[in-house]
Formats: C-alpha cells, structure tokens, sequence
C-alpha cells in the first residue's frame, strides 16, 4: 500500500515519513492491528508491560549492533559475545564465590568482569581485523561467531554452569527498584548514554562520518580505524552487559545463550531506519525498532502460531525491511 | 556539405516534473561533419544526445533521420539505425577483459560457444586500428581511467555507423591520446559519419570542429561554424558573460614559506622538492598521468611516502598520518567529490558539521558536541560560499556537480588550515559556478593563505596562479613564475624532463 502511496505522490505525508524515519511506523500499525484482531489479551497494560520487559535484551544488542551498522559494517557475533560473557562469567562468578564465600558481591563483580574482557576480546578480534586488515565484516564477525561460540561449548563441555550466587540472580535478573525490573532501569541508562554518545559527542559524529564516506571522513581529519575499532568493542561491550543480564534471568551460564540475536538485532536495526550502508540510524528509533519485534514474537505467542513458523515470519520480516531500506535510501539518493 | 541533414531535430522539447531540460530546440547533423554541443553542466547538451542516442524520450517535437521522422525504443534500437554513443559514465564491467569488454554482447560465436581467439584478434585490430596502445588480454579494472575511456570509445565502432555521438571523451585522455582520437574522427569525418561532439575544452574546436551549438538553461543561444567565431565569443555565448569575468585578479602576498618539500619520492614521483608560501597562489600543472595529483597526496599521506622530508612551518611531517597533517593546517580537497569527498545521503549541514567537529573553530576541545554552535557556523559557511537555501536541506546528491562543489569548497572553511590544496576544483562544474569558486579561492589567498591549485584545465591554472610547477613524468620539469608563465612554456615542460627554473 505505501509504494502505491509513493508512486501517485497522492498520500504525501506517507512518502515523506518514509523517507524520514523508515518502514516502522507502518509496520507497528500494522502488526498492532492484525495482533489486536488475533488475540484480545494482545493490548492489555499487563502484555505491553510484559513486553517491555522481555524487549531489554534485544533493546540492548541492537544499540550494539546499530553503532555497527552505522560504521558501515555488521556483528554477527553479537550472539556469540554474549555465549561467551554468560559462560565465562559465571565460571568466575562460581570460582571466585568459593575462594571469597564471605564476600558475594566481590565475586559477582569480578566476575562480571571476566565476563566483559571475554567479550571486549571479541570486540577487539572483530575491530582490528576489520579496520587494520580490511576483512569484510560479514567474514569477520562470521569467523569469529564460530570461533566464540565453540570457546563457550569446549569452557563448559556444553553443561550449563550452574550454582551461580543466588543474589546474582535475585538483583539482577528478578530484582525491582521502586517497583521497575533492575533490566529494565539498566536499559534504560544505556539508551540514554548511547543517545547522547552519538548525537552529542564527536566520538558519535565520527562514526556517522565513517559509515558515511570513509575516504571523506579520513580528508576529515578522522582516524577512521580507530572509530571502527571503537564500534565493534562498543558493540561487544553491550552484548556483553546483555549477556550478564540474561545470565542473571537463568541463573545459569550457558553457551546457547543469545543464538537468535544477530539476525534479530539486525532485523530490528534495518526496521527502524538504520541504513546496511552505514551513515544512517538513530537510537531512540531502533530502541523502538527492537520493542517492535518482541512486540511480533509476543504477538505471535498469543496466536498460538508455532515457534518453527514465527522463524519463517522473523527472516522474512528482515528481508522485507531491507527491501524497504534499499527503496528508501534510492529514493533518498534521487528525491523523488 | 549535402542539402539533406543527416540527422535533425525539430522544436525537441524535454519537460521534467518542474523543470523544462529542453526547450524546443532545433539541431541538424551533416554527413561529413564535426558539430560540437557546447554550453555549462544542466544546459541541456545531455538531454538532447540521450535523446538522440535513443535513452530518452522527447516530450515534445521530433528527430529526422535520413528526411524519415523516427521514434527510437532504446539506446539498441538507435545503434541499428546507425547512431552510436559514447557516453560519459562508463559501460565498462571491470572484472572482464578489454576484449570480452568490446564485444560484451556483440560476442563472435563458433557454434554455441563464445570464439575467444577471434574476439581477441579482433579487438586487438581495433585499438591498433584507433591507436590505442592496449593491450586486450588485460583485465578492464587494471587501466588507468584514460585506458578505460579508450576502451569505451573502441566499444562504439561496431557496424555500420551514421553517427557517431562523443560525450566528453578527452576529459581524461592524454594529448596524444587526444591527437589519434582526432585524427580517427577526421578519418570518420572522410567516409561520411556525421559526429556530434560534447566537451568543455574549448581549445580543442578549432582542430576539429566544423559547426557549433552552444546551449543555455534548456534552450538554443545559437548555431555558429567554427571559421566565424573564437574562444572569448563562444564563451560569452555559453555563459552570457565576458571571459575576464571569470577569472579574478589576485593579490600576490607576504610570501612567508609554510611548506617544504624536499626529495620527495613515492611510485611514480621522482624527487620532488618545492616549497608553498602564504598568500600565493601555486598552480600545478601537468597531464594525465604526470604525477601532479599524487604528488599532493603523497604529501597528505595518502599514498605511501618512501623518500624524503616534508615540513609544515619547520615541523617535520614527513611521516605523519593524514589526520596529523591536517591539524597541522593543511587541507585537501579531493579531485573525486563523490567518492572521496562528500557523503552523499546527508545534507550540506552535515557534510560541513564534520569538519567543523573535527577542527578547533567552534566548541573548544571538549568531547561534547555544541550543535546549535556546529549549525549556525554552517549556516554562515553555506552563505559564504552562496549556497541556495532551498539546496541546503536535500542530500548532495542530489544538487548538480556546481553545488557540490560549493559543499566541497565549503569544508575547508570549516577546518582552521594555512594551506588549502585544490585538486581540480571545478571538474564538472559550470561556467557561473567556477567564477564564484574562483572569487572564493581568492578571498583565502588573499587573506594569507597558501593555495595550491592542481588543475587539468590549463587556462585555470594560468589564470589562478603567481608560480606554477609543471610536472611530467613523475618530476617537476619546470617552476615558472611571472612572464615564464605562458601556454607556450607550459606545454614544453607538459614532455620536458630537464627541471629547468625560469
């Protein structure tokens, strides 16, 4: 319906929100409406606060994912940075509780810790090869998903590790301040740091410049591999913190954390505006880009539609979305 | 010259939703004859060929072929009847050979299969036949662009050809590149096909132009033959303005030295040594392939310096990455807007932010950005170098090549540098938009600024300049100043490798 809008030029107000902010807002209606129709639980306060918690961790990842996205590359490993902190954090959480039994939160810290250097590791992997040694970053992070998720199997031998310290879990995962999920709160902290790290700081103007034009952003007086270094261990960085908060939901490190998210933070990076290009994208929407395909899993749940099917309708939901990003940015381009 | 045009347009008119590309313009084509379209980027001299060459359709009006009115379906159906073009973008699909390049579509065919050998044989008679020393095993994306163009013309001679349409086709060639493309049209010329021929150089109508159509906002200025008419009147012609308008007079100034070169040596520059000094403006001339564009960029570290120092006030530089050299105060401005210099999808404010983020002249040196500061100086910048309003809210790409390179111009003013390197400044752009670029090259220089324009465009780089270095071959053959700065002097040192200073 919105290419028939844009060709007669008739719904001008479409074309124009279209070319500003995306193919979201069309989406958004339209999976409220078809899910409003299918289930009536589906608008309740109780769903949509529901939902807002279960879209934390994805909220997260996709920030990652669209710092990367807007340096004009992309994470697969996203998932895999997240395996690896879960895993290896809660190793260190479990090693560190038995030397300091008496002090729970010194482990948890450290811990949390160990669980951040794995992931900056992967962070750093994935920067220097793709700004020193020019790998494509589809080869890169492929590369390196494998490489992370096989280090989180053979560190556990594929047994999930368990006996975490309870307060781990209890704060967390389960934990409320004034009545708001601790994940929640924590989210949105990050939404506000990383909404002003790039629309505020020259940090942010560099990446955008770099997603751009590179070769216009070096004739800038920008060190451009540093800026897609910084990018990549960012974005590592987040899935990493994402990776604890989950670790903290299950109460177990586990090396099949996080399997879906690449191509759901993608998915929900492209839906909200954020150009496979680079140069493109902004934060408060991709947050809502994120809500958006919780938004559809949790619609989906509600229909009863199975698990095997809503993968059909996620991967062709991504494809769509890039089919409307490729016709965005021509239109873009020629402004027409 | 026969009575009956080869080709011929009636009242051609091409209305675009809100702009009029082409208004009732009348053109005819003899057989035998060299007619050159002549006018700025956006008078129409597009419009009309890609109409012509069947890629286009008239909204209004008709073209005659051989005394028969004809509708071509596409730039296929326009080749049948005889009417080649060459374009100015290129055709040319780089991971393929030249041969396989020339014959993309036109395959010779043994049976089912593709006829490698003849393919090749043949393609090698036909850069022989043209002069173009290529070789057409070699794979297209190995070629200098000079190459390419060459490869794309030698596409166009397949069949029996009428007419044959040159868009810009020396913008990148070479003078003697230039000299056998001219001698095959004059041969062309002899067997009969009519050549309509597009370009800006306008030295080059006297040698092969019969007739001229000089072109303005859309419509017809005028038809003139190439006996009656000179430089200045076609000029005047095309742009409504007198030549010395275009070119400002400049002010020689303090002549302090900013920058030393000295042995410098990258691939294909042979120790180079020169110095900028402030409030002078340095032309670099030199032909394709000389070396004068590398030579800049080797000094901004773009390419990999392997001899030599390079000082900025004394400091050494030599070594320092691009970004450094820039902090130190000068600035490059790429040849290449679209590749290297602008980031096309976002607006002028944008493109001029990034500039004005990464250099000292608005928000100190903290690491918060103060936009509303970012936005009013760009705002200011795109004053300065007249930029429509209506321009300064769409992406660039979207404005014409003269409106980029305002955009262009307009980052260097955004960055605090003492020395600002041109290199070909208004490839692409229109005659009224190069006097405003010139008027801004002269407000830097005169303000105690060292420029350094590197330019293809020899009046340019004459008219510009106090001194002038002349590179060929990878060295600097001469540094003229003053009266030493004559197009006579100049073309010596384009093949002299003496390095002689007059």
């Amino acid at each position: 319906m919105t290419i028939e809008a844009k060709k007669t030029g008739a719904f001008d107000p479409v074309r124009k929100t279209f070319i500003k902010v995306g193919v979201l807002p069309f989406f958004l209606v339209g999976a409220l409406i078809i899910f409003t129709a299918l289930s009536d639980k589906f608008l309740s306060l109780q769903n949509l606060v529901n939902v807002a918690r279960q879209s934390v961790y994805l909220v997260l990842a996709s920030m990652g994912q669209m710092l990367v996205l807007i340096s004009g590359g992309f994470d697969l490993s996203v998932g895999t940075a997240i395996a690896l902190t879960s895993v290896v954090s809660a190793l260190g959480m479990v090693w560190f509780a038995g030397i300091f039994p008496d002090a729970i939160w010194l482990a948890i810290t450290l811990g949390a810790f160990m669980g951040f250097a794995a992931a900056i590791a992967v962070g750093l992997i994935n920067g220097v090869g793709v700004a020193y040694f020019d790998v494509s970053p589809f080869i890169m992070t492929l590369g390196v998903s494998s490489v992370g998720a096989g280090l989180a199997l053979f560190l556990t031998g594929g047994v999930p590790v368990s006996n975490l310290p309870f307060a781990f879990g209890d704060t967390f995962g389960f934990g409320r301040l004034f009545g708001v999920p601790i994940p929640v709160i924590i989210a949105a902290v990050c939404i506000i740091v990383m909404w002003l790290f790039m629309s505020r700081t020259r940090l942010g103007t560099q990446v955008y410049a770099v997603g751009g034009n590179i070769k216009a952003a070096h004739l800038s007086a920008i060190n451009t591999k540093r800026t897609l270094l910084m990018a990549y261990v960012i974005c590592a960085l987040i899935a990493s913190l994402t990776g604890l908060l989950l670790t903290a939901r299950v109460e177990s490190g586990e090396a099949n954390l996080g399997s879906t998210i690449a191509l759901e933070s993608i998915a929900a990076c492209v839906i909200a505006g954020v150009s496979l290009r680079g140069g493109i994208g902004r934060v408060e929407n991709v947050v809502l880009g994120a809500f958006f395909i919780v938004l559809v899993q949790n619609g989906m749940n509600l229909a009863q539609i199975s698990s095997y099917m809503q993968m059909v309708l996620l991967g062709a939901l991504l494809i769509l979305a890039v089919i409307f990003d490729q016709m965005r940015y021509r239109m873009i381009l020629s402004g027409n | 010259m026969s009575s009956q045009p080869l080709i011929e347009t009636k009242a051609l008119t091409k209305q675009y939703p809100g702009v009029l590309a082409l208004n009732a313009v009348d053109f005819d084509l003899h057989s035998g004859e060299v007619h050159v379209l002549f006018g700025e980027n956006g008078a129409g001299k597009s419009t009309l060929i890609s109409m012509l060459a069947g890629a286009n359709f008239p909204t209004q009006g008709s073209v005659v072929l051989d005394g028969q009115e004809v509708k071509f379906d596409s730039v296929a159906d326009a080749q049948d009847k005889g009417i080649y073009t060459v374009f100015q973008e290129f055709s040319l699909i780089p991971t393929l050979t030249v041969a396989q390049n020339i014959f993309l579509g036109w395959e010779p065919m043994k049976g089912p299969f593709i006829d490698h050998r003849t393919m090749r044989k043949r393609a090698h008679e036909m850069l022989l036949e043209l002069g173009f020393d290529i070789d057409p095993n070699e794979t297209t994306s190995h070629l200098s662009r000079a190459q390419q163009q060459m490869v794309e013309i030698t596409k166009a001679f397949h069949g029996d050809l009428k007419v044959l349409i040159l868009d810009e086709p020396t913008a990148s060639l070479t003078d003697k590149e230039v000299d056998h493309l001219f001698e095959f049209v004059n041969e062309l010329k002899a067997k009969g096909v009519g050549i309509i021929y597009i370009s800006h150089r306008i030295q080059e109508f006297s040698r092969i132009a019969n007739r001229i159509t000089v072109l303005r906002d859309g419509g017809k200025i005028g038809t003139v033959d190439m006996a009656d008419t000179d430089e200045d009147a076609l000029v005047e012609m095309m742009t409504g303005r007198a030549i010395d308008e275009i070119y400002p007079k400049i002010e020689k100034g303090s002549g302090e030295v900013l920058l030393t070169v000295e042995g410098l040596r990258t691939a294909g520059i042979h120790d180079a040594s020169f110095e900028v000094r402030a409030g002078e403006v340095l032309g670099v001339a030199g032909l394709v392939g000389s070396g004068k564009s590398r030579l800049f960029r080797t000094v901004m570290g773009l390419t990999t310096r392997l001899q030599g120092t390079v000082k900025m006030r004394g400091k050494d530089i030599s070594h320092a990455p691009t970004r450094d050299i820039i902090k130190e105060g000068i600035y490059y401005l790429s040849p290449d807007r679209k590749g290297e210099g602008l980031d096309l999808a976002k607006p002028s404010r944008d493109n001029l932010a990034i500039n004005l983020v990464m250099g000292d002249k608005v928000g100190g040196d903290g690491q918060l950005v103060k936009w509303s500061e970012v936005n009013s100086e760009a705002a200011t910048i795109s004053d300065h170098v007249e930029l429509h309003e209506g321009y300064r809210n769409k992406p660039v790409s979207q404005l014409s090549g003269g409106n980029q390179q305002k955009v262009l111009f307009g980052k260097c003013f955004g960055q605090n540098a003492d020395i600002i390197i041109f290199d070909e400044p208004t490839v692409g752009v229109d005659m009224g938009t190069r006097a405003a670029l010139y008027l801004l090259i002269k407000e830097l220089a005169e303000s105690g600024k060292a420029v350094v324009v590197i330019s293809s465009d020899l009046p340019e780089v004459m008219n510009l300049s106090h001194r002038m270095l002349v590179l060929a071959h990878g060295h600097i053959s001469a540094e003229l100043t003053g009266d030493g700065m004559t197009e006579e002097q100049v073309l010596k040192f384009f093949f002299d490798e003496t390095g002689a200073k007059l």
